[in-house]
């Protein structure tokens, strides 16, 4: 079998999810070939051949000109499967090149079963093992599913390529993310709010319980998107990644990119009125509970300490 | 502007799930079913395009049994103008490129400027169906929209990217936009917006006749995920859960020392 993965760079900085292909080719055992739009002075440690094309010509992500230039790679090596993380790179290039290629497209892969792909379904609830019946195939693989056990190392023989295309989309450049404000990455004690809070009055009981453990509040994505609390407290794969002493999640589910920005955390608490939330598969003790009850409970109890 | 809007209608995420007899799918019986959050964003931002312009024609799509029609209705009711139901009982078994080849098929030659999807459904989650139909539409395709504004037929967009970072990009309609978390507000139906929507255009096709593309995937076995870690599970009376909560910080952190 033979893998072609698709590498990421921004602004010319190869981003380290790309080594997640090559541990992913590994537990497959298969042969690989490597993509990069990227910069010659910032190439992935990797054996093999990397077809390499300078991001300043065909610029920052353009969906049409990487789409041919990874249909020219593919129609070159031919590999049986085109690999991408699912990221906002990987998941937006994968249909376009599944659609051109008749292939089927598997999305977040998580595991591999017996040679066959697993993903999430339902908020990570549950899992589906897919079964597809094309001659190729496109994955796109969940951030931090797939890991390497060692420093990634090598060499890459190099071919350049190059495309010009356009389907009409500009870039017209990047916003940096907000700055400034509370730095949860100094915090050894975060507690956080997810939408299990209900109403935006209830920030206190979270915000109160962090007071008196003298730590910081944090809070899930949609908390922040309802304006309930601004953005630099948000934790996950689109605001911070934290790791404190204690991380307590107060109503929050565990969506794969919530984790992503909590999960090692040293001892994780979620308080959480459903026994099935997939929070309850990072933490280290879930209370089952309505965290309008328990959290003030909890936050008269440590002050009592 | 002539605006398509593709909703889905799930399950509501805190549901207690159950595997069907097949075993390759949730079972459907005992669920409450609301609007892919995604697509709630996708409706609002349909409506603000059509408010801000003072005209266009919002069509809402959904594929689905007859009880998607309530969540067609809200959408209805958030401002959208004709419901387009394509009645199915077997969607769920219906694959992304199917689904989209379902959408580019009815969208085909009715000369729509803009279609909002949403960036993933919250069941399926393969986030696929937006960009095929703009691909299979021959459409320029834009995902993950967090920021979105149209002046003169020139779009601005701004896409989500890892870490807070995001991309700003340029293009003219027609387009296809899928829509992430946070993009707008989206608004609760009013009253009176309810009972106007009840009588709106809601017109059922038979799938058949706009499914042409053959499945190239399937679902081999839907199950629960193995419990890893071997978390405590504490459940019980506030006080009690109260003292053993603190009891096991003591022991097993020296946050409370
Ligand atoms: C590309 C992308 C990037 C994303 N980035 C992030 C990110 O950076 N950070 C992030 O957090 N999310 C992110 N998300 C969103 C993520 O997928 C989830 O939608 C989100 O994390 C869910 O937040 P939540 O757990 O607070 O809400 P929900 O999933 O709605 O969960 C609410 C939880 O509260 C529980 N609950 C309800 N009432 C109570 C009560 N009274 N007491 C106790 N528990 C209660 C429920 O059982 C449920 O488990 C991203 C999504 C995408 C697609
Ligand atoms: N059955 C359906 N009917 C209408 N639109 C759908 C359906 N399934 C998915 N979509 C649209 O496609 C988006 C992405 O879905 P998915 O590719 O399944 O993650 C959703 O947010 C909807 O906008």
């Amino acid at each position: 079998m033979k893998l072609l993965l698709v590498a990421e760079s921004r602004e010319g900085k190869l981003l380290n999810s790309s080594y997640e292909l090559v541990a992913f080719a590994r537990e497959l055992g298969a042969d690989t070939a490597m993509f990069l739009v990227g910069a010659e002075g910032d190439l992935p440690a990797y054996d093999g051949t990397l077809y390499l094309a300078d991001s300043g010509t065909a610029g920052e992500y353009n969906p049409s000109c990487h789409k041919s230039l990874i249909l020219e790679v593919v129609e070159k090596e031919n590999p049986d499967m085109v690999v991408f993380c699912h990221s906002s790179y990987g998941w937006d290039l994968a249909p376009r090149i599944a659609y051109s290629l008749n292939a089927a497209q598997v999305s977040e892969v998580v595991e591999v079963q017996d040679g066959q792909l697993v993903v999430p379904a339902c908020n990570a609830k549950l899992r589906r093992k897919v079964k597809t019946s094309t001659v190729k195939t496109v994955v796109t693989l969940q951030a931090g599913a797939f890991g390497l056990t060692e420093e990634p190392a090598g060499t890459p023989s190099v071919e350049k390529i190059n495309q010009d295309s356009s389907d009409g989309i500009e870039f017209t450049g990047y916003e940096q993310a907000e700055s400034g404000g509370v730095d949860l990455g100094k915090a050894t004690i975060i507690v956080s709010a997810g939408r299990g809070i209900g109403k935006p009055e209830n920030v206190s009981i979270v915000a109160d319980l962090a007071a008196a453990l003298g730590g910081e509040y944090g809070a899930s994505r949609p908390v922040v998107d309802a304006e309930w609390v601004e953005h630099n407290r948000q934790v996950g794969t689109t605001g911070q990644t934290v790791a404190p002493k204690l991380y307590i999640a107060c109503g929050i589910s565990g969506a794969i990119q919530h984790l992503a920005g909590m999960k090692k955390s040293e001892f994780i608490v979620a308080i959480n009125t459903d026994k099935d939330a997939p929070i309850g598969e990072v933490a280290d003790v879930l209370v089952v509970a309505d965290l309008k009850q328990l959290v003030p409970a909890l936050t008269e109890k440590i002050k009592s300490l | 502007m002539k605006i398509l809007v593709c909703i889905k209608q799930v399950p509501d995420m805190e549901s207690k799930f159950k595997i069907d007899d097949a075993g390759t799918w949730y079972s459907k019986a005992d669920l409450a079913w609301r609007m892919n959050e995604y697509d709630e964003y996708a409706v609002e931002q349909a409506v603000q395009v059509k408010e801000q312009l003072k005209e266009g024609d919002i069509t809402v799509l959904c594929i689905g049994s007859d009880k998607v029609k309530e969540t067609m209705k809200k959408a209805l009711a958030m401002g959208c103008d004709r419901g387009a139901h394509v009645s199915d009982e077997d969607s769920s078994l219906k694959e992304p490129l199917q689904i989209a080849g379902v959408i580019a098929e009815y969208a085909r030659d009715k000369g729509f400027d803009l279609i909002f999807t949403g960036m993933q459904s919250q069941d399926r989650g393969s986030g696929q169906v937006g960009l095929l139909v703009a691909e299979m539409l021959g459409l320029p395709g834009v995902s993950t929209v967090v920021d979105f504004s149209i002046e003169g037929g020139v779009i601005a967009a701004k896409r989500e990217l890892e870490g807070g970072m995001k991309a700003c990009v340029s293009l003219k309609v027609p387009a296809v936009i899928t829509c992430q978390l946070g993009l707008n507000t989206p608004r609760y139906p009013t009253l009176p917006n309810i009972m106007k929507a009840k009588k709106k255009e809601l017109i059922s096709t038979p799938i058949a006749e706009l499914l042409k593309v053959d499945a190239r995937q399937g679902t081999e076995k839907m199950y629960f995920p193995e419990k890893k870690g071997g978390g405590l599970v504490l459940e019980g009376e506030t006080p009690e859960l109260v003292e053993q909560l603190v009891k096991i910080l003591k022991e097993k952190t020296s946050v409370l020392s």
